[in-house]
């Protein structure tokens, strides 16, 4: 377990680095945009594995209803936390782009940007949700519930803005599949795999934390010769479990 | 031995009996009509307009009516937890889910008694002509059901949380936002002050529909695991 984590960081770390050597020495400047369209290749990455992410823990959530298995809530729930920090970085890395493009650090043309603002806003509930829900079974299988409804919510959501949008503004810069060159397209999928690599690695670190400090205060318990408790959920909520 | 009833009765029941509940304590219904008379008044001076048209008539009545829904989805499992409902549910021989559907059914309800009373005061208030609010109601009666299936869906959660009117609205709200995005887009064209426009009309209520149906479908599917305990 550890052993693996391990080799999954120093991948990662080295994914990371051929990433952003490529993107600032090899692939050339866009011609339209210049060096700031180099802020793509951090961007978007970011955004799908953050959306991929929260589709994932969808999945962890369906499981955890079916099975009744905490492993699954706590995955789910791992899988939403990494997910919001990287919204964070998303919504930081798209304010930037979109100052340098359009000298506002906001614009509501932006159908992508904006859906993912919004997801983000309804994943940020996520936290008070758990944390107001004593009964750490029922705050699993209710945060399960929250999971899978949003995990549906986020096409339907990008949907919606796309509609409200596209034809009434032309998209100003083309999505991946657009204008992209050989040399952008390799960029892209190394920082690609770098960002979902980085994502993984937190998941399992996250979990890996979880696990031991759960094993840590069972050990303290059963020194002091109470009853064990909780496994890997034990930790999700700790505020919550006492 | 009695067969156990079908959901379809047991809805029925549960519907019935909050209608009746509602209608012998006026508790939610006379709330949203005034909440919703004020907000217009406010409305009025925050934007300084006494007519309204276009897609600031439509932000106006879409987000009173938002607002408005939000205070009956507040108390709408109120009973239920305080009475032990929810406990009653779980014991009886029938499909948890009617719960979510008699709820869902009975926040239309509450929503479109509400809106028999909110639209002729929008119109007495704000507009020139009420030519655009025909056309508006299929809009707000997809908007409606939007409301009433996420509300049935997320209430119990909230209501059975520790912060329950805060958590309530905030996982809501950003819920809302696409059906929002359909019914003011519709709403903001058939309110035009040059009289209705059908762009995209159909366009708009095909995507309220797509969302009522997949909330529809997620409540049922997912709605059992929030009665277990």
């Amino acid at each position: 377990m550890n052993l693996s984590l391990r080799v999954l960081a120093v991948a990662t770390a080295v994914l990371i680095g051929v990433g952003f050597a490529l993107v600032f020495f090899y692939v050339p400047n866009e011609a339209d945009q210049g060096f700031i369209q180099k802020i793509f290749y951090l961007h978007v990455p970011l955004a799908v594995i953050a959306l991929g992410g929260f589709v994932l823990a969808g999945i962890h959530a369906i499981r955890h209803l079916r099975t009744g298995d905490p492993v699954h809530d706590a995955r789910a729930y791992v899988s939403i936390h990494t997910s919001v920090i990287f919204g964070v970085a998303v919504l930081i890395t798209g304010a930037i782009w979109a100052k340098a493009s359009w000298g506002r650090w906001w614009v509501w043309d932006e159908p992508t940007l904006v859906s993912f603002l919004i997801v983000f806003l309804l994943y940020a509930t996520y936290y008070p949700l758990r944390y107001a829900i004593p009964d750490r079974e029922r705050q699993g299988r209710y945060a399960s519930v929250f999971a899978i409804t949003a995990g549906a919510f986020v096409p339907l959501n990008f949907m919606a803005v796309r509609a409200a949008e596209s034809l009434v503004h032309p998209r100003t810069f083309a999505t991946a599949d657009g204008g992209l060159t050989g040399k952008m397209w390799l960029t892209f999928l190394v920082c690609f795999a770098g960002m979902a690599a980085l994502w993984w690695t937190l998941v399992r670190f996250e979990l890996t934390a979880k696990r031991t400090s759960g094993q840590i205060s069972r050990l303290r318990r059963a020194l002091d010769g109470t009853a064990p408790a909780g496994g890997v959920a034990a930790r999700i909520a700790p505020g919550a479990t006492r | 031995m009695n067969a156990p009833p079908s959901t379809r009765a047991v809805i029925a029941t549960l519907l019935g009996k909050d209608l009746r509940v509602e209608l012998r304590t006026l508790q939610s219904v006379p709330a949203m009509v005034l909440f919703s008379t004020t907000i217009y008044v406010i409305f009025r001076f925050g934007l300084d307009r006494t007519e309204l048209a276009g897609p600031l008539a439509a932000g106006v009545l879409l987000v009173t009516i938002l607002f408005a829904a939000l205070l009956a989805i507040n108390r709408l499992f109120v009973a239920e937890r305080e009475q032990g409902g929810f406990e009653a549910i779980r014991l009886a021989p029938v499909d948890g889910t009617a719960l979510f559907f008699a709820k869902a059914a009975a926040l239309v309800v509450y929503l479109v008694a509400l809106e028999v009373v909110a639209l002729p005061v929008f119109w007495l208030f704000f507009l020139d002509s009420g030519e655009g609010l025909l056309p508006l109601l299929p809009v707000l009666l997809l908007l409606d059901v939007a409301f009433a299936v996420t509300g049935a869906l997320i209430s119990p959660i909230a209501t059975n949380s520790t912060a329950r009117d805060l958590i309530g609205p905030l996982i809501l709200l950003p819920l809302l936002v696409p059906p929002m995005i359909a019914a003011s887009a519709a709403g903001q064209r058939v309110l035009a002050a040059a009289g209705p426009d059908y762009d995209r009309y159909g366009t708009w209520l095909g995507i309220l529909g797509l969302y009522d149906l997949i909330f529809l479908l997620i409540g049922w599917a997912v709605f059992d695991f929030l009665l277990e305990d």
